[in-house]
């Protein structure tokens, strides 16, 4: 997934591919923040959002089940304590008041995961 | 002859379509015998089914059943337009008419039949046909250009198709007589036969019924029909359909066994009365049966094929029903289509403004569908003859089967997929449910076409095809079917009907599950849901596929606030060895943990890091101890009193009992958690009553409490059993435990389970007690493979380099752990910091 953001200054190496589980997500470290990687293999892509849940302050959507819903088949990550659902596309909250999550882009070279960072 | 040294020779005589597949099955076995076969018709084996096609525009060559080179391309030598005119039994050869003599190791006699002629003054004269080969088709189409009325003698099936092929010729007034007081005797019943007769009239047949004819009359051709009741029918041109004779003169010249009313006798291995001579088709007569359909043809050419390579397969006698569309009505037969009151029930369903005639025939139970008839309407005609076929029970509503589900609620297409995998779908390839399923799934066959193809299903009669259609539509999930209780987006099925289809279809993974059955995605509801399945279905490790887990199965232990994980081992009844209690204490000491009991009478060790799991785990399980599935769907923990020995009240040992039961159930993935308790008296200090399964002792033995829970919700267990011995506690608990497994919906405790069950407690006590539903030995059988398939999750974790580092925070630093997980002082522990 290569988001065309302008001002993405700078790809970071995050992991190898195989690192995240099929269909699911794995944490990474980037300097003091915590970036959850999802491996949407069954559609072939790649997201990344914030660990952070905004709902409770807990650090594990990584830890999280992905899917999608509608017609769109919008990708959704639901975190794993209450299953407060946000879109990895646009890290709006699906069903619930709570804030947006933050997005990253993310490109895959080589097996290896970059993740698009200002 | 070219044979090899050794090499056996088959000769089959008549290239209909029974010895036609005879071959087919024959070369695809084996190539080691010289195959060869003598046909008296001047075309290679062509499908007469569909003979009337011909006047649709279908070509010889279309109705050819193999290609041009195909015998050459199979080494079979074929002689056309060349019958076998004498057997000779004891030196085993055959000699044609056109003088090849040849010698047999095995004879094979698919001679078929002919069309039955009978005797009737002016039958010779021109214009009478009858309907029976190509030839047969050609000289009709000759003489019906310059023909105005047709009649067909006969009203059978064939007769039926013979008159349909005289309106496709343009026959102005097309006429059928049958001698039977009513339509296709063999098929239908009188009521059904009024109504395909009205609907026939509309489409332009005259239908004449208690027709005896007494003579063709006219001079040279034919001009009209004279019967016994001084009518006549003006006619010039005749086509004889009163039935089919065996074509058996070449046997009984041979001096094989022949019936007193034609056909050659066979046995169940269709040997003829010389054993080195088998009979196949419309010719051999078994059981004083001819079976004049193409489906039991077929079979009994993979018996005679199957003795001749010394195999064992034999033949009983066929299912003869059958579906067909006569002039565009539909009409069908099946299974015990006649049987009447009281050795049945019937249900009739008709409506003559429609044209449709529906009758029923179900046992008077009212558990199973006999047989019936359908006419004008025959789409529910292969799923009922499924129904018969594969003793499926009926819903408690079976006039539904032929009216549709009245109050919206249609499940249309469920049907087809809940058939066994066994189900035989096409009959006269004999292909099953499972490779037509496989041919979708695995081949990728997305079409009616492909799976003719692949499976040759649909190509013998094609009544199956409508049934191949659903099965693929259903098994590719194209076509969303609206079922009530559905899972998620993802899923139209309940929870029950998906664990079905996993079953049948033996899914292993989620994501095979969504393709096959589901559409999208998945999502966190259907994911977990899935998971849930496959456990109940196959047990197998969970962690295998870590994704669609909840966290705390992904992870194998509980999330907690701020982000770690509690540990729980197994503490089967309560009962734990000052040991392994000095072991969690100082495990739950190095790892800074914060330990309580439970309400289950177990350790509960708080705020343990992601990272540290596998390693806490390696040393509990040093010294003996195993997971306790708290962070399942599972069973959680049978908590006991201690009961006879120590207390002065008890009155069995509950503590053991319990023990027992814990570690029975151990590990099961059920629909939500299970509870349960064991009290040794009826002071119930174990709280029995309040979980999902709950055992009281009496004097007697135990009393067994079901459908319990604390929680939100309480809600008192009821009484299932009393005074029962601890062997038959154990096997209702099996039943009871397996069908709530099997039944429930996803996050369903056992006392909503109950709630929502049509008939409550005297329902459930039925199914597990008194076996109402006949299900109780599968459930008995379906949780010993998953008490026998029991494995301690965590030991499979932390002998796996690979499953233990899944247990790390940042999978680009997995040797730190999450900075933000903080703690708080309380009292002489530890807690988690307040969000």
């Amino acid at each position: 997934m290569e988001t065309e953001v302008s001002t993405i200054i700078n790809w970071f190496l995050a992991c190898a591919t195989n690192d995240v589980p099929e269909n699911g997500g794995a944490c990474v470290k980037y300097r003091d923040e915590q970036i959850a990687i999802f491996n949407f293999s069954r559609r072939k892509e790649w997201y990344a959002t914030q660990n952070l849940c905004p709902h409770k302050q807990q650090m594990v959507l990584s830890r999280g089940m992905i899917g999608s819903t509608g017609d769109a088949m919008e990708p959704k990550v639901a975190c794993p304590f209450h299953k407060k659902t946000f879109s990895l596309i646009t890290g709006e909250c699906l069903n619930a008041e709570e804030c947006a999550i933050k997005t990253y882009p993310v490109k895959v070279q080589d097996g290896r995961v970059y993740i698009g960072v200002e | 002859m070219k044979t090899g040294p050794g090499q056996q020779t088959i000769i089959v005589i008549g290239n209909g379509m029974v010895g036609y597949k005879f071959c087919e099955k024959l070369v695809k076995k084996t190539k080691s015998f010289n195959l060869i076969v003598f046909g008296e018709e001047p075309r290679r084996a062509y499908d007469r089914v569909h003979l009337s096609e011909y006047f649709n525009g279908k070509t010889a060559d279309d109705l050819s059943l193999s290609a041009e080179n195909w015998y050459e391309e199979n080494s079979i030598t074929l002689y056309l337009s060349d019958p076998v005119q004498e057997i000779n039994l004891a030196e085993k050869k055959v000699h044609s008419r056109n003088g090849i003599s040849l010698n047999y190791d095995y004879l094979v006699l698919a001679t078929g039949s002919g069309a039955f002629v009978p005797n009737i003054p002016g039958i010779e004269k021109e214009g009478v046909f009858v309907y029976r080969t190509i030839e047969d088709l050609e000289m009709m189409k000759a003489h019906a250009a310059k023909s105005k009325n047709g009649a067909v003698m006969g009203g059978g099936l064939l007769g039926l198709e013979a008159a349909k092929a005289l309106l496709d010729l343009g026959i102005q007034e097309t006429h059928v007589v049958e001698f039977a007081p009513r339509l296709m005797p063999r098929q239908i019943d009188s009521a059904g036969s009024n109504l395909l007769q009205t609907k026939l009239k509309e489409l332009g047949l005259n239908v004449h019924l208690n027709k005896n004819t007494s003579e063709i009359a006219g001079g040279h051709k034919i001009e009209s029909l004279k019967f016994n009741d001084e009518t006549e029918l003006k006619i010039d041109m005749l086509v004889i359909s009163a039935g089919i004779r065996p074509r058996d003169e070449l046997a009984k010249l041979a001096g094989l066994q022949t019936g007193t009313r034609g056909g050659i006798m066979v046995n169940e291995k269709m040997q003829t009365s010389n054993e080195f001579v088998y009979a196949i088709g419309e010719c051999a007569l078994y059981d004083n049966m001819i079976y004049g359909l193409v489906a039991p043809g077929y079979e009994m050419a993979e018996v005679a094929l199957n003795q001749i390579l010394a195999g064992e397969k034999a033949f009983y006698g066929f299912d003869m029903s059958t579906k067909l569309k006569l002039i565009g009505v539909d009409v069908a037969s099946f299974g015990d289509n006649f049987i009447t009151e009281p050795d049945c029930r019937t249900i009739v369903f008709e409506d003559t403004h429609k044209g449709v005639y529906k009758r029923i025939n179900i046992s008077n139970d009212g558990k199973y569908l006999l047989g019936g008839i359908l006419i004008g309407d025959a789409d529910a005609y292969n799923m009922l003859l499924q129904t018969v076929n594969n003793k499926l029970v009926l819903p408690p509503n079976p006039e539904d089967l032929i009216l549709g589900a009245r109050g919206g609620e249609a499940s249309e297409g469920a049907g087809v997929m809940s058939l066994p995998d066994t189900a035989l779908i096409c009959s006269c390839e004999a292909v099953l449910k499972s490779a037509i399923c496989d041919a979708v799934n695995l081949e990728g066959v997305t079409s009616v076409d492909g799976i003719k193809k692949c499976t040759k299903a649909g190509t013998g009669c094609g009544g199956c095809v409508p049934l191949i259609k659903d099965l693929v539509v259903g098994t590719m999930k194209e076509n969303g079917v609206y079922i009530k209780n559905v899972i998620c987006e993802h899923f139209d099925y309940s929870r029950q009907e998906l664990l079905d289809l996993i079953k049948l279809h033996k899914i292993k993974t989620y994501d095979h599950a969504l393709d096959l059955l589901g559409r999208g995605d998945g999502c966190e509801v259907c994911k977990p849901a899935v998971a849930s399945i496959l456990s109940g279905a196959w047990n197998d490790l969970i962690i295998k596929q870590d994704t669609i887990q909840d966290s705390n199965d992904r992870f194998l232990a509980n999330i907690q606030k701020g982000g770690t994980y509690s540990v729980v081992p197994r503490i089967a009844g309560g009962e734990i060895s000052p040991d392994a209690l000095i072991v969690i204490g100082q495990v739950a000491k190095k790892y800074n943990l914060y330990t309580k009991i439970t309400g289950g009478q177990r350790i509960d060790l708080f705020g343990a890091h992601l990272n540290d799991l596998p390693d806490i785990w390696e040393e509990l399980m040093d010294a003996g101890m195993e997971s306790g599935h708290a962070y399942g769907k599972s069973l959680r923990t049978v908590k006991s009193c201690v009961g006879s020995t120590w207390c002065r009240f008890g009155v069995h040992d509950s503590v053991s009992f319990a023990i027992q039961i814990e570690n029975r159930y151990k590990g099961i993935r059920s629909p939500h958690k299970l509870k349960s308790g064991v009290s040794g008296c009826v002071r119930e200090c174990a709280e029995a009553q309040a979980k999902d399964f709950g055992i009281i002792a009496t004097e007697k033995g135990w009393n067994l409490y079901v459908c319990g829970n604390g929680g939100s919700k309480p809600q008192h267990a009821q009484l299932l059993a009393s005074d029962i011995d601890s062997e038959t506690c154990i096997k209702y608990l099996d039943r009871f435990l397996m069908f709530y497994i099997k039944t429930a919906d996803p996050l369903t405790r056992t006392a909503t389970w109950l709630n929502k069950m049509d008939g409550g407690m005297s329902y459930l006590k039925n199914v597990i007690i008194n076996d109402s539903l006949g299900i109780a030995q599968q459930l008995e059988e379906e949780i010993q493979h998953l008490m026998s398939t029991y494995h301690c999750e965590w030991s499979e974790v932390v002998n796996d380099p690979q499953l233990r580092k899944k247990f790390t925070h940042f999978v680009n630093a997995p040797e730190e752990k999450d900075p933000t997980v903080a703690f708080e002082p309380l009292r002489d522990q530890v807690r988690a910091k307040e969000w």
